[in-house]
C-alpha cells in the first residue's frame, strides 16, 4: 500500500507535478491577479447599465423637486420661516390625528373580522368576499370619495335615514368623519387580507394538534392566533398610518375646510390657490420629515410597504367552531361587507342614474379619457421598464459578487425604488411645480409631470410583480446564457421575455390602475388645457354637477376595476 | 474567439486562488488532454468551484487558468474553448429541443443551412430523432440531458466539463448516458472533466482522477491506482469500502 503512495504526489502546496503528465506551471503572475481582473472583462454587463439609467431617472424626477424646494427656501428664507405658524401646527396636528383614528378604526376590526374568515375557510361566497376586499387597492380615491357621499352624504342614500335617527336633518360627512370613514373604507380590507394572509401561514400541524387537544376558540385564539397576529400588528398598523398620513384626494374631496385639512391638501392649495411657494416649502419639508419617521420606524419593525393583490387560496383546516362563535364571526364578516361593499354599490347606483350616453358623447369627457388611457398607458411601460431595469442591475449585481458584501449601487438597485414612498407625489410634484413656476407655461408640462411621477410611484408594486419571477428565470438560466454567450437583446428576447411576460402584465395593468385613477399631481398641473378623467371628476364635484360626478365615477372605477381584474389574472396564470 | 485549440486542449489551472466568503480554494493540477479525469472529493470540498474557475463562471484573485497554450483567465465563459453540462437546468423550459441544441450554434437564432443540418445530426447521435419539437417540460429526465449532449456537439469545443450531470438519474440509465460520454469523447477527442460521487461511473468511463479536499487538489494520478488501493488515505476514506460503495451508488442522490 505505502508503496503504491509514491505514484500519487501531492501538487499543492508542493507544487510538484503529479504522476508524469502535470508539468510545473509557468509562474503566475501574482501581482495582476490581485488586481481582480474580473473588472476589465464583466463591466459590460447590460443590465447594469439599464439599472444605473433607471436609477438616474428617479433620482432626477426625485432631485429635481428637492432642487426647486431648496431653492425657493434659500430665497425666501424669511417666507419660509414665517410660514411655521400656529396654521402649520394645526395642519400637522391634524394630519397626525386623522392617521392614527384611521390607523385605530381600520386595524382593530380588521383583527377580529381576518380571524372570523380564518376560522370559516369554506363557505358560499368567502373568495368573492376576500375579491371584493381586494377592488380598493385599485379603485381610485376619488370614486370612493364619491361612493362614500353618494351613500352617507347630506343628499346621499342613508341621509334621510341617518336624519331621522339623529333627530333633525343629516349634516353629511364632511370633515373628520368623512375622512375616516374614507380611509377605513380603504383600509380595513388591506389589514384584513394581510391579516388572513399571516393567519394562513399558521401550519395545518399546529390546527391539527389543537383540535386534538380539544381546544376550545378562547385557547386556539390566546396560543395560536393571537401570536402570529400580534408579530404582523406593527407592520400592517404602520402601513396603514403611511397610507393615511399621506392621503391627498381623500382629504381634498371629503375634509372640511381648514379645519379639517392635511399637509398634503396644504401643499396643494399653498400652490393652486395662496401662490405661497414660501409656505408651500414649509409645508412640504415638515410632511416629508414626518413621512421619513415613519418609514424609518415601519423598516424597523420589518413592515412591506408595498402590500400585495394577490391571496393564496385557503388552505385545508381542522376547525371546529360553536354555535355562538359561527353567529359572532357571520355578524362581524357581514357586517365588513356591508362597510366595504356600501360604497361601490352607491357608486353603481348613482352612476347609473348619471346620463351616461350624453356624458359619453361630451367632448370635454372624450378628451379627458383619452388623456387619461395616454399618460396612465405612458406611465405603465414606464414603470414597468423602469422597474425591470432595476432588478435585472440588481440581479446581475448580486450574481458578480461571490460572498462579499454588497455595493452602493446593488442596495440603490435593491431599494431605491422604495425611496418613492418616503416622498408622496404631491412633494414631487410641488417641487417641480415651483421650480417651473417662471418658466413660461408650467402647465403645459402636466403630462410629462403626470406619467413621470405616476410611473415611479407605481414601481414598488412593478417590482414586487416582476422582482420573483426574474429571480426564478435567473437563477436557472444564467450560467447557460453565460455559457452560450446569450446576452444583451438576444438575451431579452429569446430568454427573459417568455418567462417575465405574464408578471409583466400583472405590473403593467396594475400600474396603469393606479396612474389612471390618480388625483395627485394632475391635482397641481391639471389645467382646462390639460385634464384626466380624476381631474374632470374633481371640477364636476367643485362645481355641484353631482351627477355628471357620479357618472364618470362609474366609468373610472369600472375601467380600473377591469385593469386590476386582468393583473390578478396574469399573476395567477404566471404563478399556476 | 473560438481560437483554433483542436480536439485535446490541456486544462491547467496555475496557482489559481479563489475564495467565496470564508471558504477559500487553491487549485494547480493539469488536466491530460484528450481523456476523461474524474473530479471526485467531499461534499463541499471544491470539485464544482474548480469546474466553475475552467468554465469561467468565476473569476480567480490570483493564478492562471490556461487552456491549450491559451491564458483564459480574464475571458467570459462564451468566449472559452469549454462546454459544460451541470446537473440540471441546462435547457430553456421555454424553447423546443431543437431551439436548445440550436443555440450552441449561434446565440441569436439565425443558423445556417450546415448548421441546422449539424443540429439534425447531433440530435440523432444523442437518439433524440423525432423529439426535435419538443419541450424540456415533455422530456424524461435522461432525455434532457441528452439534449444538452447534443448541444455540446453542435458547440464542438475542446474541453468538456460535466458537473454531476447523471446523479438524478436510474442506475440503467446513468450506465447508458456514461457509455454515450465515452462514445462523443473517443469521437472527438475532447478533455473531459467529470464531476461525480460515484465511484462505478468513474470506473466505467474515467482513465485519470483528481481527489479535491479541503479546496485544493489532495492528490491526483491515473484512475486504476486510485481504486486498486493506490490512493491517499482521505480518498480511501471517502469512496469507502468496495461493497459500501456499491450500496451508495444504488441510491439517487
Amino acid at each position: 500500500m505505502a508503496r503504491r503512495d509514491e505514484q500519487i504526489v501531492l501538487p499543492h502546496p508542493t507544487g510538484t507535478p503529479f504522476s508524469g503528465w502535470s508539468e510545473k506551471g509557468v509562474p503566475t503572475n501574482r501581482f495582476l491577479g490581485t488586481l481582480q481582473p474580473m473588472h476589465s472583462t464583466r463591466t459590460s454587463d447590460p443590465r447594469i447599465h439599464a439599472g444605473i439609467i433607471a436609477l438616474a431617472f428617479v433620482t432626477l424626477l426625485i432631485g429635481g423637486a428637492f432642487a426647486g424646494l431648496i431653492a425657493e427656501g434659500a430665497r425666501d428664507m424669511s417666507g419660509a420661516y414665517a410660514a411655521f405658524d400656529g396654521y402649520l401646527a394645526r395642519v400637522a396636528r391634524f394630519t397626525l390625528w386623522q392617521a392614527i383614528l384611521s390607523t385605530l378604526f381600520s386595524v382593530l376590526p380588521a383583527l377580529f373580522v381576518a380571524r372570523a374568515l380564518a376560522r370559516h375557510p369554506r363557505f358560499f361566497g368567502r373568495d368573492l368576499i376576500l375579491q371584493l376586499f381586494a377592488v380598493p387597492l385599485a379603485l381610485p380615491a376619488i370614486v370612493a370619495a364619491l361612493g362614500i357621499l353618494a351613500l352617507y352624504g347630506r343628499a346621499g342614500y342613508f341621509a334621510g335615514f341617518l336624519s331621522e335617527l339623529g333627530g333633525g336633518t343629516w349634516p353629511g360627512i364632511y370633515g373628520l368623519s368623512g375622512i375616516l370613514v374614507a380611509h377605513v373604507f380603504f383600509n380595513l380590507p388591506l389589514a384584513v387580507r394581510l391579516f388572513l394572509e399571516v393567519l394562513h401561514a399558521v401550519p395545518a400541524d399546529q390546527w391539527r394538534l389543537a383540535s386534538q387537544l380539544g381546544m376550545g376558540a378562547r385557547p386556539a385564539f390566546r396560543l395560536i392566533e393571537w401570536p402570529v397576529l400580534r408579530q404582523a400588528l406593527p407592520g400592517v398598523a404602520g402601513l396603514v398610518f403611511m397610507l393615511c398620513i399621506t392621503s391627498f384626494t381623500i382629504v381634498l374631496t371629503l375634509g372640511g375646510g381648514p379645519r379639517a385639512t392635511t399637509l398634503e391638501v396644504a401643499i396643494y392649495q399653498a400652490l393652486r390657490f395662496d401662490f405661497d411657494p414660501a409656505r408651500a416649502v414649509s409645508l412640504t419639508l415638515l410632511q416629508i420629515g414626518l413621512t421619513l419617521v415613519v418609514v424609518l420606524v415601519l423598516a424597523r419593525l420589518g413592515a412591506n410597504t408595498t402590500g400585495d393583490a394577490n391571496l393564496q387560496v385557503a388552505p385545508r383546516r381542522y376547525h371546529s367552531v360553536g354555535k355562538g362563535e359561527a353567529l359572532l364571526n357571520v355578524t362581524l364578516i357581514v357586517l365588513a361587507l356591508a362597510f366595504v361593499a356600501g360604497p361601490m354599490a352607491a357608486t353603481v347606483a348613482a352612476g347609473v342614474q348619471a346620463d351616461l350616453g350624453r356624458l359619453v358623447m361630451e367632448d370635454a369627457v372624450r378628451r379627458a379619457a383619452l388623456t387619461s388611457m395616454v399618460l396612465a398607458f405612458v406611465s405603465a411601460l414606464l414603470a414597468s421598464v423602469l422597474s425591470l431595469a432595476l432588478i435585472m442591475a440588481r440581479r446581475a449585481l448580486a450574481l458578480r459578487r461571490s460572498g462579499q458584501g454588497r455595493t452602493l449601487l446593488e442596495h440603490a438597485t435593491d431599494t431605491g425604488a422604495g425611496f418613492v414612498l418616503v416622498v408622496p407625489p404631491i412633494v414631487i410634484g410641488a417641487g417641480w411645480f415651483v421650480l417651473l413656476r417662471h418658466s413660461s407655461d408650467v402647465f403645459a408640462l402636466a403630462p410629462v409631470m403626470v406619467a413621470a411621477v405616476n410611473a415611479v410611484m407605481a414601481m414598488p408594486f412593478a417590482i414586487r410583480a416582476l422582482r420573483p419571477a426574474y429571480d426564478a428565470a435567473s437563477e436557472r438560466h444564467e450560467r447557460l446564457c453565460a455559457l452560450l454567450g446569450i446576452s444583451g437583446w438576444n438575451r431579452l428576447k429569446l430568454i427573459d421575455w417568455p418567462p417575465l411576460r405574464r408578471p409583466l402584465a400583472t405590473a403593467f395593468a396594475f400600474a396603469m390602475a393606479l396612474s389612471l385613477g390618480d388625483l395627485g399631481v394632475i391635482a397641481l398641473f391639471g389645467s382646462d388645457s390639460v385634464q384626466t378623467l380624476p381631474y374632470l371628476l374633481l371640477s364636476r364635484m367643485g362645481s355641484y354637477r353631482t351627477e355628471d360626478a357620479a357618472g364618470l365615477a362609474l366609468i373610472l372605477g369600472a375601467v380600473c376595476l377591469v385593469l386590476m381584474l386582468a393583473a390578478s389574472r396574469f399573476g395567477k396564470e404566471a404563478s399556476a | 474567439m473560438n481560437e483554433p485549440v483542436r480536439a485535446g486542449a490541456a486544462v491547467k489551472l496555475e496557482s489559481v486562488e479563489f475564495s467565496y466568503g470564508e471558504t477559500s480554494f487553491t487549485f494547480d493540477v493539469a488536466f491530460v488532454p484528450g481523456e476523461i479525469t474524474a473530479v471526485m472529493g467531499p461534499s463541499g470540498s471544491g470539485k464544482s468551484t474548480l469546474l466553475n474557475l475552467v468554465a469561467g463562471f468565476e473569476m480567480p484573485q490570483a493564478g492562471r487558468v490556461v487552456i491549450g497554450r491559451t491564458d483564459v483567465t480574464l475571458e467570459a465563459p462564451a468566449n472559452r474553448p469549454v462546454s459544460m453540462v451541470f446537473q440540471e437546468n441546462n435547457l430553456f423550459s421555454h424553447l423546443s429541443v431543437e431551439d436548445n441544441v440550436g443555440l450552441g450554434c449561434s446565440p441569436s437564432f439565425k443558423l445556417s443551412t450546415a448548421e441546422r443540418d449539424a443540429v439534425g445530426e447531433a440530435l440523432a447521435r444523442t437518439g433524440l430523432d423525432g423529439k426535435q419539437c419538443r419541450l424540456p417540460r415533455e422530456l424524461s429526465g435522461g432525455e434532457r440531458q441528452r439534449v444538452a449532449l447534443a448541444r455540446v456537439l453542435v458547440r464542438d469545443r475542446p474541453v468538456l466539463l460535466l458537473d454531476e450531470p447523471f446523479a438524478s438519474l436510474g442506475p440503467a440509465l446513468r450506465d447508458g448516458m456514461l457509455d454515450l460520454v465515452a462514445n462523443l469523447q473517443a469521437e472527438r477527442r475532447m478533455t473531459v472533466l467529470f464531476v461525480t460521487h460515484q465511484p462505478e461511473d468513474a470506473r466505467r468511463i474515467v482513465k485519470n482522477m483528481v481527489f479535491v479536499e479541503n479546496g485544493a487538489v489532495a492528490a491526483a494520478g491515473p484512475a486504476e491506482h486510485f481504486f486498486n488501493g493506490g490512493g491517499p488515505e482521505a480518498f480511501r476514506r471517502y469512496i469507502g469500502s468496495e461493497n459500501e460503495s456499491r450500496d451508495v451508488a444504488r441510491k439517487r442522490t
